[in-house]
């Protein structure tokens, strides 16, 4: 019996294929404005938004995690826009203090054990129904990059230039946010808490250091992006571990390799 | 490519009675000023007398009071002011993944930057020939030189045709060649795209060479009007000391030529 006779392999491997190159997108412009903390918070508010869902009986963590998601996005933004403390400290603070609540709610009788999968995420566990979402999501992403790549390109070099040129700096910024905290929101079942960031960060970091151009950029990102994903599943399977961390493994060995190898 | 236009004379901005203040701080006070299309405006003023402040006002970056109006007097006709803007300089890292077509492309072009347009090529390329940018295009703006930023950045600028081209100091680094060109292509500007450049400066002998006007502000308008006026007005003197500069053809004596004008004020309130 080979690999692709399991039925989870082959959901798996779809599910694999859809959400490596929407991350490989949104981590561009993740990495291009330096939001690499951001999305570590957001990943670890996840479990706040687990604990609010109990605190209020929602059947189902998904729809509380995705409107905590929001709130944490857009609350950070408002932060960063008033520039009331360094972005990073503001991000650490916050990120903290829901982790720390949602926690505490979880573990509440120690029963945290029941949630401790969330933590690296079962993506053998995807069921075709998720999967067609994961399509719809990630037809959405791309036709959203479409056409907001320009100016969120444009504001993360200044939003003072961005503005004279009647750029929605703001409104920009909100939904780039919130469209982050959906789709990590929405993955971190199956990719898991720990590693969404990694995901997400990776292939355009790694990209980054031999790309010249926003072309290339991209480009090399999703190559990397969906390369690592399809290695790391079928390496997991293999060598019978977790399949988050085997791709977030081959990410890092790409990302090292073309450090070293990278413009100097 | 851009079509010339003469200054008209009829477009001006008017700024009436601008302050800005944080806090309790009053940054900048009842500020009047006409700008009028096709004339090179130089604010100068010692660090710290809220010239910059003025730009951010104009371009709505800090609250205001007050009000800044655009006017078309040939037809009454009110329209968006477009303001071209040039910074003293953009915050990006030097491994960043970004060439000159791809930062002019995103803030100009609707294309997304990951598709490359021959069309869209073809006019930033002309767009840059016009500051001398063009074999810049594919240089990533990470290694890209003050004075070559500052071209690129102004190519950029002037593509949106604005009616106020605002520049926020941004000769500074540049030497003797690269100022001369920088403040030519400002003339060829007004003249010929009828526009008002609006410029910070801390250049005091270009400005008398090259301004139409000059504002000296320190919190407030201090003194406006011709270099000439202005430079051997009384606050000229209270901010920068007595500083001479050789107007032609009142004061043109040899000792005064010997003498560079830019030796006493470098050292003194700039």
């Amino acid at each position: 019996m080979t690999m692709m006779d399991y039925g989870f392999m082959k959901n798996a491997l779809l599910a694999v294929l859809l959400i490596t190159p929407m991350f490989a997108i949104l981590g561009t412009m993740v990495v291009h404005k330096r939001m690499a903390y951001f999305s570590d918070a957001l990943g670890h508010s996840a479990l706040t938004g687990i604990a609010v869902g109990v605190l209020f009986g929602f059947r189902d963590a998904t729809v509380s995690m995705v409107i905590f998601g929001i709130v944490f996005a857009l609350v950070l933004n408002q932060i960063k826009f008033r520039n009331l403390l360094s972005a990073d400290t503001v991000i650490s603070v916050f990120a903290s203090f829901s982790m720390a609540v949602g926690l505490a709610v979880l573990s509440k009788g120690g029963s945290f054990s029941n949630y401790s999968a969330m933590l690296v995420g079962d993506i053998l566990s995807i069921t075709v129904p998720e999967i067609i979402g994961l399509l719809v999501i990630l037809v959405f992403t791309v036709i959203f990059w479409i056409f907001a790549v320009n100016s969120l390109n444009a504001i993360s070099v200044s939003p003072v230039l961005a503005r004279s040129r009647h750029m929605k700096v703001n409104l920009m910024e909100n939904v780039f946010a919130v469209l982050i905290a959906v789709i990590v929101m929405l993955s971190i079942k199956w990719v898991g808490i720990l590693l969404i960031s990694a995901l997400l960060i990776l292939p355009a970091a790694a990209s980054r250091n031999i790309a010249e151009n926003m072309r290339e950029y991209h480009i090399y990102a999703l190559i990397f992006s969906v390369f690592s994903g399809v290695v790391g599943l079928i390496s997991s399977y293999f060598a019978n571990v977790a399949t988050g961390p085997m791709i977030a493994v081959v990410a890092s060995v790409i990302f090292f390799g073309t450090y070293f190898k990278g413009k100097q | 490519m851009r079509k010339i236009k003469k200054p008209c004379g009829f477009h001006s901005i008017k700024v009436n009675h601008l302050s800005v203040s944080f806090k309790d701080q009053e940054v900048l006070s009842d500020v009047n000023l006409h700008i009028h299309c096709g004339t090179l405006t130089a604010v100068i003023g010692r660090n710290g007398a809220g010239k910059s402040t003025f730009i951010r006002a104009i371009l709505g970056e800090v609250p205001c009071e007050g009000e800044i109006t655009f006017k078309n007097t040939e037809n009454g006709a009110m329209r968006e002011l477009r303001i071209g803007y040039v910074p003293q300089s953009i915050n990006i890292e030097k491994s960043t993944p970004m060439d000159v077509y791809d930062l002019i492309c995103s803030f100009v072009y609707k294309t997304p930057v990951f598709i490359k347009s021959r069309k869209v090529e073809g006019e930033i390329l002309s767009a840059l020939k016009e500051f001398e940018a063009d074999e810049l295009i594919h240089k990533s703006i990470g290694t890209l030189s003050g004075g070559e930023l500052q071209r690129v950045l102004l190519s950029m600028a002037v593509m949106a045709e604005p009616d106020l081209l605002l520049l926020d100091e941004p000769v500074s680094g540049i030497d003797k060649n690269g100022m001369d060109l920088f403040f030519k292509k400002m003339k060829y500007l007004k003249e010929n795209h009828d526009m008002a450049v609006v410029l910070i400066s801390h250049d005091l002998d270009y400005v008398a060479e090259y301004a139409d006007k000059v504002i000296l502000m320190d919190k407030s308008v201090l003194a406006e009007g011709s270099p000439r006026e202005v430079y051997e007005g009384e606050e000229f003197k209270k901010v920068f000391g007595n500083t001479s500069y050789g107007f032609e053809p009142i004061r043109n004596t040899d000792t005064e030529k010997e003498a560079p004008f830019d030796a006493s004020y470098k050292g003194g309130a700039l």
